[in-house]
């Protein structure tokens, strides 16, 4: 019986291989720009005027609101009708992207507004702009507090990735899907897809726990 | 002490801070000249400390003046530049919690005055010895006890090399024990000249290390006046009532 995974594995590596790079390429770019803007995202409903506050707001609650299927279907099959041609690459990564961003916008804005406000009044009457207060004193504490937010966030992502085979992009899934089919061997495919998922992640969540005991502040890590 | 006829270093001139219905501040005067001590007592509730906050901006005062040396602090369009210049210590110390005791004082130097590190560190060592702290340079502020704190965030406001040092309540939020610790780094300052305005509940201090003793009451100075005639005999019976409520509660402080 173990033959049949051992086949599998040993005459299918490179389709496999292939779909689980693109995976995680597709991850680690939404990952880092969702990271990016949802954290600009989260200091400008904190810190920033009304209107960008608003647009911020506005866009979040958008985002979350719709599914990112509906989402990636718009981009891929909708805009072409306004000359705005995606690749199923192009599109899927845009819909993970603007998804990671506004959940993190969230993730961060609560570990911002967890940071006693006394720091940044500290840090305003030595003379800093709000600007270099946040970037030296807020910043710095809000992105440990997130972190396990993030890791969440992460394995999310990672997984929702999956979604991209639908509008056609190469990722894991899709590899499997055609594996699977040209095989007839659904069970078995798709066990060993799903176990290339869990290996993934449980490297993520070991190396983000590891991150975060790394930059833990001493004096203030978890009393058991 | 006071006489000497150089412009005064701090000149809070008809202050007026309303929050909503409530007037905190109604009118408050005051000078302060270079190497003065003076403490402002009074009950809780009384602006204060919203007086503090105003004089280095990070409340704003509806109207009134405050200069510093001979620049207006109030029409300042960058105020940033002024708040190098005057140094603030809080109740609850505001260290910043991802520094060590070292980082938090050099923070200030190498972010606001563009110092060179190194330089920044030298400076930060020798205020640590200061405050009596070297021991505790890499430790993190949850590390530290309350008094250590304090200490700390004195020498971060030394460090700044401020022209006057603002203290809100600075033991207010310490255990009885470690008080003493923060109020004798205090009284070297005094003793050094260092200008300080401070917001206190510690009538031994008071008595014993300040020049002038201003008593607050619903947003006006009531009087002002040198510890010895503030406590022997003031003009006011409510400033008598006050300090007699305080002393009782305090205790009179090693005189």
């Amino acid at each position: 019986m173990m033959q049949v995974y051992i086949d599998i594995i040993v005459n299918q590596w490179p389709k496999l291989l292939h779909g689980l790079g693109l995976t995680l390429l597709m991850a680690a770019i939404a990952m880092l720009f969702g990271t990016i803007i949802g954290t600009i995202f989260a200091f400008i409903k904190v810190y920033g005027k009304k209107f960008p506050a608003a647009i911020v707001t506005g866009f979040i609650e958008i985002i979350r609101g719709t599914p990112m299927l509906v989402q990636i279907f718009i981009f891929y099959f909708g805009l072409p009708i306004y000359g705005i041609k995606m690749t199923p690459f192009g599109a899927a990564i845009l819909g993970f992207i603007i998804n990671s961003a506004a959940y993190q916008a969230e993730y961060t804005r609560g570990a911002i507004q967890s940071i006693e406000e006394q720091q940044m009044v500290a840090a305003r009457s030595l003379g800093m702009t709000q600007r270099e207060a946040i970037w030296n004193i807020i910043l710095p504490q809000a992105v440990r507090r997130a972190i396990p937010a993030w890791t969440n966030e992460f394995i999310y992502l990672l997984k929702y990735t999956s979604l991209a085979y639908i509008v056609g992009a190469q990722e894991l899934m899709e590899a499997g899907k055609v594996i699977a089919s040209r095989n007839f061997l659904f069970f078995e495919v798709y066990l060993i897809v799903a176990l290339i998922y869990l290996a993934v992640v449980l490297i993520m969540t070991w190396l983000l726990n590891r991150l975060e005991k790394k930059l833990a502040i001493p004096g203030l890590e978890t009393v058991r | 002490m006071n006489d000497k006829k150089q412009s005064p270093l701090l000149r809070v001139k008809n202050l007026r801070k309303s929050f909503g219905e409530n007037v905190v501040l109604k009118d408050v005067s005051f000078i302060m000249n270079e190497g003065d001590t003076k403490v402002i007592i009074g009950p809780s509730g009384t602006g204060k400390s919203t007086l503090l906050t105003c004089i280095n901006q990070l409340v704003r005062p509806d109207s009134g003046e405050i200069y510093l040396k001979d620049e207006c602090i109030t029409s300042a369009e960058n105020m940033n530049r002024f708040r190098q210049r005057i140094g603030f210590v809080f109740q609850d110390f505001g260290l910043f919690n991802h520094l060590t005791a070292k980082k938090n004082i050099m923070v200030g130097l190498t972010k606001v005055k563009k110092m060179h590190k190194k330089e920044a560190e030298e400076i930060a060592v020798e205020e640590l010895e200061r405050v009596g702290l070297m021991k505790q340079a890499d430790q993190y502020p949850a590390q530290l006890s309350g008094g250590q704190k304090q200490r700390v965030g004195i020498a971060r406001a030394l460090a700044m090399q401020p022209e006057i040092i603002l203290f809100d309540e600075p033991t207010s939020a310490l255990d009885p024990e470690l008080i003493g610790e923060v109020l004798s780094v205090m009284e070297d300052l005094a003793e050094n000249r260092m200008t300080m305005l401070i917001v206190t509940h510690e009538m031994g201090f008071a008595r014993t290390v300040s020049d002038e003793i201003i008593f607050m009451e619903d947003g006006v100075i009531v009087e002002e006046g040198s510890p010895d005639k503030m406590f022997k005999k003031p003009d006011h019976g409510r400033t008598r009532e006050f300090l007699f409520k305080l002393t009782e509660l305090y205790g009179e402080g090693d005189e």
